[in-house]
């Protein structure tokens, strides 16, 4: 464990100032970054809502113009969803998640500050699109054929696609980040049954990313294709599917909701119990049901297609998969409501959030189960009633989540109280503002107002209740004043917070506010789930009536990196195939497989490949055995097939031009030099990975510093090899067709 | 109640379709406001009694219950599964499938930004407004022309989306003579929210007048008019034919077109377009005034929408308005 953090470099010089922050790799640093940053995009995103309610304040009104309006729209949706939630989450977690489990940093400090950096210039590039002949105006979910060229003919799209792939990779990184330091650098005595819920919860959200974001990130790599190079997934008039962006949207986008939520979640199951005075009751089901959120994610997505023609069998499946997702959600709420029972509750501001979000997210949650119901879906979807449902999770939920763990955390960050007068005012306006915002909504939708209309015409109570929601959510934006004039009054001359204001029970607490760069002097032992409770009550300890036996698999920090990596790869390269199988599935004229490849000379190469993994685990293991001069040749060999490789490929493309063939000539070109052509991009990724590890073997005493490199990347070149098995078969043998 | 049904058209069906739904939705909420009853009483007890007092010691420590755990699984699992079974028949009564190779009685193909509405006996085509006889269960085949989307007349039945290159089935009923309010739900650009429609449903004496009428060609009128009653009316024929409203609207006329035929549906079928209540997808009513405004330039009222400004002298749009007023 330790020796990652002697490996960190250290250089005075950038400690202060304003380059100190730039320079910075210290989480906690990093934290702050993101959380501020967050807000800035949140102060954005809040305006874009203002003025989408000012255009909505009364009928026929000309505020703003209809092409103004659906950009606002999709920036409100894509900020508030890509730029606010999700980066807030993680920063928070970037921040806790070390403190927590006592460690000094995160596993890899290099990576989590670029996780920042390309989440800022992620923002930025969307933004700049405004510059750049407009913003996106496709909607945050972007349906194909809309967001085609043909029909969003400005650079918006081009944008939002290039923004999302940054901010997706950031995303990624971020939460392999998290899953290596979780899985490697706890304190002693922290089993993985002791975690503190938010960071289990933020754990089995890393996962639920590296899952999820690659669906987004093929996806959009394919409307980006379509959109760049005229290519045809998604445009229906070139015999491309409409419907398979949807899938292969929603198979990311329903994930995305939890992803949304399990952070919240977690923030929720530290702050009822410590104003409760109680331990959290049930953690292994609380703990439990997040897995079982997680896992039933994936088989949900559809849910958001009831209304385009499913057939019955497939509607009644997504019906009972969405319905399934209740009980564990459920489970997680009672037992909040367990813990409150009995206890001793004080409601500071971040308490009475906490409750609110009980509340709210009851009522998101049961319009939830409601469109599971598919006939309601079918009556209510894409109307105001599914606006109010997921601004209730996600507003209602997850953002006041996030207030109350701001009100908790705030201290710890700091080192000062936010005022828990101010805190007061701004929960009051948050909480009449958001219900009358959103609630009224509800009533829209069964009215018939369909969302996203940038105007409407003068029906009955259309008008009055529009009215009532705009002016909430100008109350809802003085709540947001008050929270940013509390931080600036609080760090300017608040309250001196001390290590442990709150009298709460896990490490974060046990060091100073704010914490020291190096976290922890000294972590307390570690024997339950309360180590701070324990110390406090040794009579009482939590060992003593409830014993958690400890006891971890361990994991090298390396590895489990590459390992997440992988999955997340094999997850873009699953989608890649998928979509060359649906779409080389129909009777389409022009090229196909058959007709245009030659699976021998292709096979030639293909043994290239598959002989250079075998070439490179000979090279690891004389690299083991410290014959380092057999381990340069077989490296050799190993670059030497793998360029084999990339020439077959290169002469089989120039062979596939010279007949006309390119990615635009029709679906079977269209998704073949895709799924190859990023195959091609990986060998190549690996390859430049090769020639560094051998330029580095070269030098003097080199050879022998690169053996925590050289497993890793071995782990990635036999991964490539694996994919391109399945490209070969699915592709050239054509075994599922 | 009956008061609340008719504001809310979700919870005002007129046909046995969009009564299914009601009736579930109806059911499904109560059941919610059950579950929400139980939680906000729980948590409000917390708030009354477990209210921490100065001085309080700390409270007994309480690290959870298994058979309570099994409790609230057990529980709202049974209330899903009677929901899963509500839902299964909720979709057979909303929207049953129809019956293997039934034709469709009418075809509503989605446009950028209007519906057009072909009825498939009669041949007759038409745009925004759907007149349907009362008490007849019509199945109508969606369509798109370009993106994607969404048929939804709240009070008639299920919403169901118009994807291009996968048709859907949906049935259209009303049981009750009215005019019903309709709209795109599914977001489809810039003037997503003037998409909108009526169903007008008549009894069946009065679809059948208005389906002969419309099923008539625009000559009639036109004769009727003619010989030099007005001039103007000659005027805007010519206009019309001559400029390039021509290729993209269609007037079925038996005068020999001096241009091209029109592309197909490219643009409202306009040969009874003075029967119509509003034009453009509902963003203005359909007079004589509207009329001209609408012609002088288009850009004005629906910016975005598919018909440019022509650039039209006064009298060329006077000319148009008065050959238009007869297409009845």
């Amino acid at each position: 464990m330790s020796e990652s953090i002697a490996k960190v470099p250290h250089d005075e010089s950038l400690e202060h100032g304003l380059l100190g922050w730039v320079g910075t790799i210290d989480h906690k640093r990093i934290g702050i970054l993101y959380l501020v940053t967050t807000l800035g995009f949140f102060l954005i995103g809040g305006v874009e809502a203002l003025l989408i309610r000012i255009q909505l304040a009364r009928p026929e009104n000309n505020f703003l113009s209809p092409e103004v309006y659906n950009q606002i729209f999709t920036m409100h949706g894509t900020t508030m969803i890509f730029l606010v939630v999700m980066p807030a989450l993680i920063g928070f977690a970037n921040y806790f998640i070390p403190l927590m489990i006592g460690a000094r940093d995160m596993a890899f400090p290099r990576l989590n500050a670029m996780s920042y950096w390309l989440l800022l210039f992620g923002g930025l590039l969307l933004h700049f699109s405004l510059v750049a002949g407009g913003a996106p105006s496709a909607g945050w979910f972007t349906y194909a054929p809309l967001s085609e060229t043909p029909f969003s003919s400005t650079k918006g799209t081009d944008y939002w696609v290039l923004a999302l792939l940054v901010m997706g990779v950031g995303s990624v990184a971020s939460a392999i980040n998290i899953i290596a330091t979780v899985l490697t650098l706890r304190a002693p005595g922290l089993t993985i049954r002791r975690l503190p819920l938010f960071v289990w919860m933020v754990f089995v959200n890393s996962i639920l990313i590296i899952l999820a974001m690659p669906a987004l990130n093929a996806s959009i790599v394919m409307l980006l294709i379509d959109r760049q190079l005229d290519a045809h997934f998604f445009l229906p008039a070139n015999g491309g599917s409409a419907l398979i962006w949807q899938h292969f949207f929603w198979t990311f986008g329903h994930p995305e909701v939890y992803i949304m939520a399990l952070p919240a979640f977690g923030m929720i199951s530290e702050v009822i119990p410590v104003f409760s005075r109680k331990p959290i009751f049930g953690y292994e089901f609380v703990a439990a049901s997040t897995v079982a959120i997680s896992i039933l994610s994936f088989g949900v997505w559809a849910h958001h297609m009831f209304a385009v023609g499913l057939g019955y069998q497939g509607n009644l499946f997504f019906a009972a998969s969405s319905m399934l997702i209740a009980i564990p959600t459920g489970v997680k709420i009672f037992n909040w409501i367990a813990t409150m029972w009995g206890g001793s509750i004080r409601f500071t501001t971040a308490m009475l959030f906490a409750m609110a979000f009980l509340v709210e997210f009851v009522i998101g949650g049961l319009s939830g189960v409601m469109f599971a119901v598919a006939p309601i879906d079918w009556a209510l979807t894409d109307s105001y009633f599914v606006v109010a449902h997921f601004h209730y999770v996600l507003f209602g939920g997850t953002l006041f989540a996030m207030m109350a763990g701001t009100y908790y955390w705030f201290p710890k960050m700091s080192g000062r109280m936010l005022s828990e007068k101010w805190g007061r005012v701004q929960f009051l306006l948050l909480l009449v503002g958001f219900n009358m915002t959103f609630f009224v909504q509800h009533f829209l939708g069964m009215m018939g107002m369909p969302r996203r209309v940038f105007t409407y015409p003068d029906l009955p109570y259309w008008g009055a209740l529009n009215m009532i929601s705009t002016v909430g959510a100008f109350i809802m934006g003085a709540g947001m004043l008050v929270l940013v004039g509390n931080i600036v009054m609080s760090l300017l001359r608040g309250e001196r917070a001390g290590d442990n204001p709150w009298n709460a029970w896990t490490l974060e607490w046990a060091t100073t506010s704010p914490p020291p760069e190096h976290n922890f002097d000294r972590v307390p032992p570690v024997q339950g789930r309360r180590p701070l409770w324990d110390l406090a009550n040794p009579d009482k300890a939590d060992w003593k009536f409830k014993k958690v036996e400890g006891g971890d698999p361990s994991f090298g920090k390396n590895r489990t990196c590459m390992f997440s990596f992988l999955v997340s790869e094999a997850v873009f390269f699953i989608m890649l195939i998928l979509s060359y199988l649906y779409f080389n599935s129909g009777k389409f004229g022009g090229p196909t497989a058959s007709s245009s490849l030659d699976a021998f000379k292709t096979g030639i190469y293909t043994i290239c490949l598959l002989a250079s993994s075998f070439t490179i685990w000979l090279a690891e293991k004389y690299h083991h055995r410290k014959q380092f001069a057999a381990f340069r040749g077989w490296l050799v060999v190993t670059i030497l097939l793998g360029v084999v490789f990339m020439a077959g490929q290169g002469a089989e493309y120039v062979g596939l031009f010279d007949r006309g063939i390119t990615v635009s000539t029709n679906l079977f070109a269209t998704s073949f030099f895709t799924l190859t052509g990023f195959h091609g991009l990986h060998v190549c990724v690996g390859l430049v990975a090769l020639a560094i590890l051998l330029g580095l073997a070269m030098a003097r005493d080199g050879a022998k510093m690169i053996a925590p490199a050289l497993g890793t990347i071995g782990l990635y070149w036999h991964f490539v090899d694996v994919v391109w098995i399945v490209v070969f078969s699915v592709v050239y043998l054509k075994i599922l067709s | 109640m009956n008061l609340v049904a008719a504001a809310l058209p979700v919870l005002d069906p007129v046909s046995p379709q969009a009564a299914a739904i009601s009736d579930l939705f109806i059911a499904i909420t109560v059941a919610c406001a059950f579950i929400f009853a139980i939680v906000t009483t729980l948590v409000g007890a917390c708030i009354i009694r477990f209210r921490s007092k100065p001085g309080d010691a700390e409270p007994r420590q309480v690290y959870g219950n298994t058979r309570m755990e099994i409790a609230w699984t057990i529980a709202p699992f049974l209330l899903l599964l009677w929901m899963f079974f509500m839902t299964a028949r909720g979709m057979t009564a909303s929207n049953p499938d129809p019956v293997a190779g039934r034709e469709p009685d009418l075809i509503v193909v989605g446009h950028q930004w209007w519906w057009e509405a072909r009825y498939v006996k009669s041949g007759v085509i038409t745009a925004n407004e759907i007149h349907i006889p009362v008490g007849k269960k019509l199945l109508v085949r969606l369509e798109s022309a370009d993106v994607i989307h969404d048929f939804w007349a709240p009070q008639l039945g299920p919403k169901m989306d118009m994807v291009p290159g996968h048709p859907n089935t949906i049935w259209l009923q009303a049981d009750k003579p009215g005019t019903y309010d309709g709209a795109c739900a599914e977001y489809c650009g810039n003037q997503h929210a003037w998409m909108r429609f009526f169903v007008i449903a008549e009894s069946e004496k009065e679809f059948e007048a208005w389906e002969k009428n419309e099923s008539s060609s625009a000559r009639f009128h036109l004769v009727k008019n003619l010989p030099g009653v007005d001039s103007r009316i000659h005027e805007g024929w010519n206009a019309f034919h001559e400029m390039t409203c021509a290729n993209c609207h269609a007037i079925t006329d038996e005068y020999p077109t001096k241009v091209s035929t029109p592309l197909p549906n490219a643009a409202p079928n306009l040969t009874h377009i003075a029967s119509r209540r509003t034009l453009a997808g509902g963003v203005i009513e359909n007079n004589p005034a509207n009329l001209r405004r609408w012609l002088k330039n288009p850009q004005l009222i629906k910016p975005g929408c598919k018909m440019p400004n022509l650039s039209l002298t006064d009298e060329q749009v006077e000319n148009l308005v008065a050959y238009f007023e007869t297409l009845k």
